[in-house]
């Protein structure tokens, strides 16, 4: 029998730890695996036994000398639970099912495989295999990881450099932090893949502070890697590669790639213009491949499954699967791995079963603080890349927060606006100061003035084609669809009062 | 993890020479030090200042960009409790601009202050990564799923 207690930070922030102290107290050793994805369920017990793992979802120290003994009743089997049955896990297989720091473990789940023959391919190979799988990266605007590759390929310099961006900022999102904490060398694999495709040697993992559990992880899975041949001399082969995990400093902009390089090189996070691209003049003028947590954890299994394995999931351009996390105001939150295409209202309502409080859903925001708010006449919108912008949306890095009826939506659209101006680089003006005009004119339209509704409109309006990154660029998304979906909540305090 | 114990200037000066000579292999060492500064003394004391600047071979104006661009660096010690409760939306979706006022009201403050007595800071903080367990807190860097005005401050009263 083995008994497994999750360390991921959700797992511990409900209790887990306790949990795990509670089966060794009672002499049984515990392994602290990842999470399954099942928030609500958190912490789930996981008990192995003639190969199967039973669920005990939501336990609490009381409950363990019952579940050793039989005597509380059993989710059933982890991979038969409806949420779980019907995800498509590919970048995920591996979390919550090994021990996060156990490489015989990775190995024996199909890790180190497509490293393996990433080995054998070759720099050309390896680009052309990533080019074929159709990934694009999952930090938010979806650029093709292939083609980024190449450009840092064809680059010349004396050293290049892979940054895995792990700052992971996206209200709602929470992707990075769970394969850092139950697949971390995924991640590792994933970035000494790239270091073979463009000829780098060194790699930095750069992690929000936000994240200690996150940081500990990937550190110690660092230190493991480097024991094991993974990192130093690659699996005894003539490529080297070491990593460097950094930390990040409480800055939502360091996430942008350029604000990040800043950072990293010791700088304000402030963000450069471009070009030139980082792939060209990145860490310290360097060629530098950035991609996000979730872009390089997907890479093992590309090379272990094939390209083709992998593009075959997924509607049109947007190929493979997302990992979309759905949060906030929901029954059932966890991380749902699928190929792209479910219609957005299927996520919210047949998966996560509706709002938490059992009230009907009034809009969902999907791709982070930047991302536009959905509501429900929009929920057969299929979620891909190109479908999302269709609508004026975006998906982002795949954060669904869902708001039940009580949400005040101006409220949220000032919101967006003041986020903004707290996490400003400060370098555009209709960036700097446009997000703070911006929570003075929703305070005037709910002051009863309906004559700066136009103002709101021009601001936006300024923002997106003044600013130079997408903090103020897209800002105007949350706003915009709040004004013109739901218009009666920006008419004034006077509903409010009757 | 409350906070260290306040530091004499000699001894502090000699760890923070100790600190910076730790990092600076490093490509880009400031933001490593700097932590490790913090966590040593729980700010950042204004006499480390010019040694990171002689290190690093920057200005003391540059040091101190980049010490006001970051939200985690201190210049004087925060209370001997630090609460850092998530704003963002996917808590506030589960009423966590409610939870967070009962707590400031409770403890007499506004965001970004510390209690007269010193004991309780508090700080807001843009997502956790518990988006989907919120509202989401901190204390003491312990993180806290489905927080409640009640849990937190009893955490901190423990
Ligand atoms: C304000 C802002 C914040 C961002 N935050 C993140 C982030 O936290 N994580 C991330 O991977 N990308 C973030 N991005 C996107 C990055 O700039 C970049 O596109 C990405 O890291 C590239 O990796 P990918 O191609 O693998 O997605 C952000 C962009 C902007 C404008
Ligand atoms: S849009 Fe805002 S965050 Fe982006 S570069 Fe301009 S000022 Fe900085
Ligand atoms: S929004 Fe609060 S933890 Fe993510």
């Amino acid at each position: 029998m083995k008994i497994y207690v999750p360390r991921d930070a959700a797992a511990r922030a409900l209790g887990a730890d306790a949990v795990a102290q509670a089966f060794a107290a009672l002499g049984h050793e515990v392994i602290r695996n990842g999470s399954r994805g099942m928030v609500w369920l958190e912490p789930l017990v996981e008990i192995a036994q003639g190969g199967v793992r039973r669920a005990y979802g939501a336990v609490t120290p009381a409950d363990v000398a019952g579940i050793l003994a039989g005597t509380v009743e059993s989710l059933g089997v982890v991979e038969d639970i409806p949420f779980f049955a019907r995800q498509t896990r590919l970048t995920f297989a591996r979390c919550g099912v090994i021990d996060p720091l156990d490489l015989s473990d990775y190995a024996a789940h199909g890790g180190l495989s497509g490293l393996r023959r990433a080995l054998d391919l070759g720099p050309e190979g390896v680009v052309d295999e990533v080019k074929q799988s159709g990934l694009r990266g999952r930090g938010g605007a979806g650029f093709p990881t292939g083609i980024k590759w190449e450009t840092v390929a064809r680059a010349a310099g004396p050293q290049k450099y892979i940054v895995c961006n792990a700052d992971e900022g996206d209200s709602g999102t929470f992707a990075d932090r769970m394969i850092m904490e139950g697949d971390p060398f995924s991640v590792i694999e994933g970035m000494v893949i790239a270091g073979i495709a463009v000829g780098a040697t060194k790699g930095f993992v750069y992690i929000r502070s936000e994240y200690p559990d996150a940081i500990d992880v990937m550190t110690s899975a660092v230190k493991i890697a480097r024991k094991n041949n993974l990192l130093g001399c690659v699996l005894h082969s003539s490529h080297e590669f070491d990593i460097e995990v950094r930390v990040g400093a409480g800055a939502y902009v360091c996430g942008e790639e350029t604000s990040l390089l800043n950072s990293l090189e010791g700088k304000r996070g402030v963000v450069r213009a471009k070009p030139p691209l980082p792939a060209l003049e990145g860490f310290m003028g360097r060629p530098t491949v950035v991609n996000n947590v979730i872009s390089l954890a997907t890479i093992p299994v590309i090379f272990e499954k094939g390209a083709a394995h992998y593009a075959g999931f997924g509607l049109g351009r947007s190929k493979g699967t997302m990992p979309i996390q759905i949060a906030g105001n929901v029954a059932r939150g966890g991380l749902f791995e699928t190929g792209f295409g479910m219609p957005l209202g299927e996520l919210v309502n047949d998966i996560a079963g509706g709002a938490a409080t059992g009230r009907p859903v009034k809009a969902v925001q999907v791709g982070g603080p930047l991302g536009a708010y959905f509501a429900p006449e929009k929920f057969d919108t299929p979620f891909a890349y190109e479908e999302f912008d269709g609508q004026g949306g975006l998906i982002g890095h795949a954060g669904v927060v869902v708001f039940d009826d009580s949400a005040d939506m101006r409220a949220m659209a000032r919101f967006a606006m003041e986020f903004c101006a707290v996490e400003s680089c400060g370098k555009c003006t209709p960036c700097r100061i446009g997000a703070v005009r911006g929570v003075e004119t929703i305070d005037r339209i709910a002051a009863g003035d309906a004559g700066a509704i136009p103002l709101l409109v021009d601001l936006c309006e300024t923002m997106k084609h003044g600013s130079l990154c997408a903090l103020g660029g897209f800002t105007p998304y949350p706003v915009m669809s709040v004004l013109t979906q739901f218009p009666e909540e920006f008419a004034g305090h006077r509903e409010a009062a009757e | 993890m409350t906070n260290p114990a306040p530091v004499a200037a000699p001894a502090r000066l000699a760890e923070i020479e100790a600190i910076i000579a730790a990092h600076l292999w490093r490509e880009g060492p400031l933001l490593p030090i700097l932590h490790d500064v913090q966590a040593a003394f729980g700010f950042i004391p204004s006499d480390a200042h010019a040694p990171i600047a002689a290190a690093l071979n920057i200005s003391r104006a540059e040091l101190h960009g980049v010490l006001s661009f970051y939200h985690d660096f201190r210049d004087a010690p925060a209370g001997k409790h630090v609460l850092k409760i998530c704003r963002a939306e996917a808590c506030q979706a589960m009423g966590g601009a409610a939870m967070s006022q009962a707590v400031l009201d409770t403890l007499g403050l506004d965001w970004n202050q510390t209690t007269r007595d010193g004991r309780v800071t508090v700080e807001p903080v843009y997502c956790l990564g518990l988006c989907a367990c919120a509202p989401a807190a901190m204390v003491d860097g312990k993180l806290k799923g489905r927080a409640t005005a009640q849990t937190i401050l009893a955490e901190l009263s423990a």
